[in-house]
């Protein structure tokens, strides 16, 4: 389809082995605001700079307006870029800012000519009054008017933010291209400068890219959002659609506030959360099937507790005004006790047994990514199998070599505070509270992801000591015809 | 009459260099600048500027070729040690060593450097003179020249090379109109790292030369070696040399004044 502007195929990019971005598929439409959006380190940026062209892809291709884009300088390409730190030249004044980009262009003269059976297009560099004017209308859409003398480091971080902006659109590019540009701004200069660059996109019409962690700024501004995590895109959706029907967990998570538990599909339109049975409008799942339900506190109602559409009984933990609505924890009743928070507009005190109704529409069901932490290994010597840089006990008469598939259970995995403690060392990289335990994923050494069900409180970032208990390894021998 | 009291501050950490800088800077200053107007038997007189400014010493003459084998060493210095700090700040992360290779001279005493050099030529028969000065200079005063610059060169920001890559700029034009303007600084403290002793040298040019080219430090040595005892004119001559190097520094500081890096001396 030719509105598509840039199509991004296929592309990975590591670092010395190091994976950064992971084999993404995106098409951008012309004149489309599209948000890539996740955490730091989810290679956002580094997409972002294969577009511009400051990076070349490890793989897979990038196209513009159809054509093979991958390898091309950056130079050669009809895209600019507002970098985070605006990298306005400090030896020039605002308007020699603005006007580099067109001191470098060269423009048609004239009417192609026949030269010896070719065509001849003769190009020229654009005059001092060209560019004076095009510099100018520039300053005037980002209102600096007055400022062309100025050095920029006289300016406030917003003008210099403004002047990055018109440094970049006054070379007329097909995609505007922004690194969190209001990522150094003050609160209230950030709500300004959203409504400014929604603005210029509507007029302009051009095709923006623009880079953020920050989820109201994606929610606020973009037609399409890309959530990335850890390289890897996620979802790709309108900000509705982002928001209301999460592809997992982790977009749920990180966009909006969400109560993530875990449950089981028992039959099509009914899931089971902790002991009750809730109707949903899911469907088409395995029987039994394991998998995330996420519930926007927004959804809940609190309901008197005799009413017909309680749900579920839950004792009021705190009830904190916050404006417009009260944010209400509470802990479920029943065997297995879940922390929900909600927002709803009626007060409650703390100690209240309160009924809570969800909309069928409103349980957002989504599978699992991962059942069980699964990954190859080697029997070290009687009672030892070694994976992922060490060796960990377990009971297992298997010769010492035989390869090993190794399973153990989220819940199996121990973590320790002292990396020392365990068995081997791992940086946790990702913590979603499920209602009454922490689901982590951390990161070994040797880069595998163990899933980790645990009640203790580990932030992002931390170091830790894995520990499994022998009994809790799960061996199964691989034949040498599997591997 | 109101007692001077000692009180022990912070400041007191900064008498001993200031009592140092009145001992070893202001004083022979001073004593300089009494003696440019004092004659042989220490009568008041201007007979020594007069000597200076009319070339009857062939002083002038002597600063005349100062300056201009300055500048020559400078430029040579120049064209050679900014393509090299270019390339040992492009290729950052390896270049460590090759950096320590370039500064390593600056280990080994100059006069020893230059001996040595001298004969280096000698046993290649190769005849002293302009050229052999000239090589000498650039020689020792190249790495005064890299240092600045890598370090300048080095602290250029990536993103504002990516910016003017972004805005259009082939490789040759990110460097004419982003680098090397962004590197102005680097090349003024260079400059004057490098011009301002290429002036003022001596011993480098009397081993190299056999003591055919006379600078206007060996002018000034030469004044005040007990052979010739005429310390009015190469007090004058110092005071001279002292302006000089003044007025660099005058212009360096002005034309860097937004710069972060100024000159180092």
């Amino acid at each position: 389809m030719d509105d598509k502007i840039i199509e991004i195929k296929n592309v990975s990019k590591s670092y010395s082995d190091k994976p950064v971005v992971k084999n993404i598929s995106l098409s951008i439409r012309r004149g489309e605001f599209v948000t890539l959006l996740g955490p730091s380190g989810c290679g956002k940026t580094t997409t972002l700079r294969m577009i511009a062209g400051f990076e070349q892809p490890t793989s897979g291709t990038i196209l513009f307006n159809g054509e093979d884009i991958t390898l091309l300088p950056p130079h050669k390409r009809n895209i600019n870029t507002v970098f985070q730190k605006y990298a306005l030249f400090p030896h020039l004044n605002v308007f020699g800012n603005i006007a580099f980009g067109l001191k470098m262009k060269l423009v048609p003269d004239g009417e192609p000519v026949e030269k010896r059976g070719k065509t001849v297009q003769k190009m020229r560099h654009l005059t001092k009054a060209e560019i004076a004017d095009k510099v100018n209308s520039a300053l005037k859409m980002v209102d600096l008017e007055d400022y062309g003398h100025r050095s920029v480091n006289s300016l406030s971080g917003g003008q210099q933010q403004r002047v990055a902006i018109a440094r970049a659109l006054v070379n007329e590019p097909q995609v505007l291209l922004l690194d969190e540009p209001l990522g150094a701004l003050d609160l209230k200069m950030r709500k300004d400068m959203q409504l400014e660059l929604m603005q210029m996109h509507k007029q302009l019409g051009i095709t923006f890219v623009y880079v953020t962690h920050d989820q109201e700024e994606a929610l606020t501004m973009s037609d399409t959002i890309v959530v990335m995590r850890e390289g890897e895109i996620q979802q790709i959706g309108t900000p509705n659609k982002v928001y209301d029907e999460p592809a997992n967990a982790f977009v749920a998570d990180f966009i909006g506030e969400s109560n993530i538990l875990s449950g089981t599909m028992v039959k099509d339109f009914c899931v089971e959360i902790s002991g009750h049975k809730f109707e949903c409008v899911d469907k088409g799942f395995k029987f039994n099937e394991p998998i995330d339900v996420i519930i926007r506190p927004e959804d809940i109602r609190i309901v008197p507790t005799d009413s017909d559409n309680c749900l579920v009984e839950a004792d009021v933990l705190s009830c904190v005004f916050k404006g417009d609505h009260y944010q209400v924890t509470a802990l479920t009743i029943g065997d297995e006790r879940n922390e929900i928070v909600i927002h709803d507009n009626v007060e409650v005190n703390v100690g209240d047994r309160i009924g809570l109704y969800i909309k069928p529409f409103d349980f957002h069901i989504m599978h699992q990514a991962r059942l069980i932490n699964e990954l190859e290994g080697e029997i070290w010597e009687e009672n030892v199998v070694y994976f992922c840089d060490g060796k960990f006990p377990c009971v297992s008469s298997l010769p010492e070599g035989t390869k090993v598939r190794v399973k153990v259970d989220f819940d199996d995995v121990e973590l320790t505070d002292d990396e020392e403690d365990g068995t081997i060392g791992a940086s946790v990289i990702s913590a979603i509270y499920k209602g009454s335990y922490w689901q982590y994923i951390v990161r070994t050494d040797t880069y595998y992801d163990f899933f980790v069900d645990n009640d203790y409180e580990w932030s992002i970032g931390d170091r830790v000591g894995i520990k499994i208990a022998p009994e809790k390894i799960i061996l199964e021998e691989v034949k040498d015809e599997e591997v | 009459m109101k007692k001077f009291k000692f009180r022990f501050s912070r400041r007191a950490f900064a008498y001993p260099y200031m009592i140092f800088l009145l001992v070893f800077v202001v004083v022979p200053l001073v004593i300089i600048l009494i003696n440019a107007f004092l004659d042989d038997n220490g009568k008041l007189t201007f007979a020594n500027f007069a000597e200076f400014f009319t070339d009857a010493g062939g002083g002038l003459t002597v600063l005349g070729n100062s300056l201009i084998i300055g500048l020559v060493t400078t430029v040579i210095c120049l064209a050679i040690g900014y393509p090299c700090a270019y390339l040992l700040a492009k290729y950052h992360a390896s270049s460590r060593v090759l950096v320590l290779l370039f500064i390593l001279p600056m280990w080994v005493n100059f006069l020893i450097r230059t001996l040595s050099t001298k004969a280096i030529f000698m046993a290649l028969d190769v005849k002293l003179g302009m050229g052999t000065v000239l090589f000498g200079m650039v020689y020792n005063y190249l790495p005064y020249m890299i240092l600045p610059l890598h370090t300048t060169l080095v602290s250029i920001d990536h993103s504002y090379i990516e910016a003017s890559e972004d805005l259009g700029a082939d490789k040759i034009s990110v460097f004419l109109k982003t680098v090397l303007p962004l590197s102005l600084s680097g090349i003024l403290s260079g400059v004057t790292m490098t011009f301002i002793p290429a002036i003022s040298t001596f011993a480098i040019s009397e081993i190299l030369s056999s003591s055919k080219i006379f600078l206007f430090g060996d002018a000034i040595n030469m004044h005040f070696s007990k052979t010739t005892n005429s310390f009015g004119v190469g007090s004058v001559m110092s005071l001279v040399m002292l302006v000089l190097v003044v007025v660099s520094n005058v212009i360096v500081n002005l034309t860097s004044k937004d710069e972060e890096v100024k000159s180092a001396l």
